[in-house]
């Protein structure tokens, strides 16, 4: 599942080709297409293409936030505020989109009386920005460790945003705010545009920049990190504002494709998201993992809910069959580094 | 000449007096052996002429001019580097990473830097090549022995001609075989040029490599003889007191 290291472990074993290592390391996405395979063969209308963008529209949005959360789960540490980000984010979008809470339900006539679909946006990526430099704040200079200064998060911004909305949603918005749920570029949907850009971006900061570098040294050995000069202070805030920045813009798709933003929406969503960076090979030690591997572990289980509604097997299933992929992939991990080291 | 000269060091924790003055000088080729026991003051001499400490008082001249270092990074600027004693390695990543992690080689790209892995995989290769280690650039440290990991700590301190060269304890946790490599690459060093201070608890790393070698007690400079014309016995004696002084 490592699939960054790859390359380097294969150049120094300098041996033929080891197939119980390549299974181990490869686990994800050798299963998301086991996962394929067998939906295909057993339901035909998996493969159709409607049903296989609709798949990828469902991942973009956790994908997108799953992509924020590599970077910080990269650093060792946690971010468990995003569903909660997502609603407090998504009201504030919707909020300005409508100049107001007194339009909040109003359709078709009204929906133009607030302000640009710019500004929306630009709002609802700003409050993630400011949330998730708010609690890297927290974690850098108050040094409360990241776990609890995000579970205050989670508790705190569902707060502000059932506050901030007054309970209810704010629904219906121009079509050119729906668009970018809704609308298509050829047959693709905009937000799984946006997300796999969004993954090829983070892929290229993270293997190819100065700042990628220093998010892995930080993750593998903070005080080596420090003892080389590295500003490790500011790599680990700045992986907190860029979860909060895809909170933002994720919220915003979100939002956009339901038409609606409410305060209960992104409920239990921080769980699928670091299912997804976990399941793709990260791991929660720090230091290790890829964009790739997140991109595959969100898919996986997007693939997977997919699947298994088409055959008609329960929501309550589901979340049992997620949460045992889940322990197998890290039980997968395990055993692939047991083996590198014996 | 001498490169380094320390006069009248002190350093003071709040009422702890961590050196109270000393005198130390280090010629160009010269591997100082720096002992005393633990508390005596050899990390917090090593972390002033680092630059991670300020001295509370005394001077420092580098190559006769006079120094103030502020931060690790004026010091290592001016060409001296150290070497830490947990070797600051980053587990995850590979040993040419580790060797140029802060100082790295980008290439520009219009507007945007790229790091430049080919680059610093060729530079590193050249370099353990020159310290006649085994260490393959690519490799990551995790999987490496404690004398390879020796060498990407000190292969670091090639990338640029620094003057001077400060390792702390480097063989403290590693087998008795690596310990031999580790003081060729010393030996390495100073034939090409560099002064090295050598902190150490070993004896037997300081005879076999150190050209002179001075004792620190209670924030004193106890001893500073040539290694020729002094024992084990008499260091030891020096460290614990039971020498008052030589």
């Amino acid at each position: 599942m490592k699939v960054q290291s790859n390359a380097d472990s294969r150049a120094r074993s300098g041996k033929g080709f080891d197939a119980v290592d390549f299974l181990a390391r490869n686990s994800a996405p050798l299963f998301l297409l086991a996962l394929i395979v067998v939906f295909a063969l057993l339901e035909p209308r998996f493969m159709h293409p409607i049903n296989l963008l609709n798949v990828m529209r469902q991942v973009s949005i956790s994908g997108l936030i799953a992509i924020g959360m590599t970077f910080v789960i990269l650093t060792a540490g946690i971010d468990l505020s995003v569903g909660s980000l997502v609603a407090l984010t998504g009201l504030v979008g919707a909020y300005v989109a409508k100049g107001g809470l007194e339009s909040r339900f109003a359709v078709n006539a009204n929906v133009d009386a607030g302000n640009p679909v710019i500004l929306a946006f630009l709002a609802a990526i700003a409050v993630g920005i400011a949330a998730g430099a708010l609690q890297g704040w927290a974690v850098t200079r108050l040094r409360v460790p990241p776990f609890v200064v995000t579970l205050g998060g989670l508790t705190a911004f569902r707060g502000a945003a059932l506050l901030f909305s007054e309970g209810g949603p704010i629904s219906g918005f121009s079509a050119a705010y729906n668009w970018w749920g809704q609308g298509r570029i050829g047959d693709v949907p905009v937000p799984v545009i946006i997300f796999l850009a969004g993954a090829v971006i983070a892929h290229i900061v993270l293997r190819h920049t100065r700042y990628g570098l220093y998010v892995y040294a930080v993750g593998g050995n903070a005080k080596a990190a420090e003892e080389n000069g590295l500003p490790v202070r500011l790599v680990t805030w700045s992986v907190y504002v860029i979860v909060g920045f895809t909170c933002g813009l994720a919220s915003f798709l979100l939002s956009a494709r339901l038409s609606s933003a409410e305060a209960v929406a992104g409920q239990g969503l921080e769980l699928d998201v670091i299912a997804a960076v976990v399941i793709g090979g990260t791991s929660l030690f720090g230091g290790v993992g890829t964009i790739f591997g997140t991109v595959v572990g969100a898919l996986l289980i997007g693939v997977l809910r997919n699947g298994l509604v088409l055959m008609n097997v329960s929501s309550f299933v589901q979340q049992i069959i997620i949460g045992l992929i889940l322990v197998a992939a890290v039980a997968l991990d395990q055993y692939a580094a047991a083996r590198k080291r014996s | 000449m001498a490169i380094l000269e320390l006069t009248g060091i002190e350093k003071h924790f709040g009422a702890i007096e961590a050196l109270c003055g000393v005198d130390l000088s280090l010629d160009r080729g010269e591997v100082l052996g720096l002992m005393g026991d633990n508390g005596a003051g050899k990390s917090t001499l090593v972390k002033i002429i680092a630059g991670s400490h300020a001295p509370s008082a005394g001077q420092m001249r580098l190559d006769g001019a006079l120094v103030h270092f502020n931060r690790a990074g004026e010091a290592r600027a001016a060409g001296i580097e150290l070497v830490h004693q947990d070797l600051a390695l980053c587990d995850n990543l590979s040993a040419a990473m580790n060797v140029f992690l802060g100082r790295e080689i980008t290439r520009r790209i219009g507007p945007l830097r790229f790091l430049d892995r080919t680059a610093m995989y060729d530079r590193a290769a050249e370099l353990f090549a020159e310290l006649k280690s085994e260490t393959r650039p690519r490799d990551l440290v995790n999987a490496m022995s404690g004398g390879q990991r020796q060498a990407v700590a000190i292969a670091r301190t090639r990338l640029t001609e620094p003057k001077i060269v400060l390792l702390d304890e480097p063989t403290a946790a590693i087998s008795v075989r690596q310990v031999g490599e580790v003081l060729e690459l010393i030996r390495r060093l100073r034939d090409t040029g560099h002064a090295v201070i050598l902190i150490s608890h070993r004896m037997p790393d300081v005879f076999g490599v150190a050209d002179r070698v001075a004792v620190l007690r209670r924030g004193l400079k106890v001893a500073d003889k040539r290694i020729s014309a002094t024992s084990p016995e008499e260091i030891t004696g020096l460290i614990t007191g039971a020498v008052e002084s030589a």
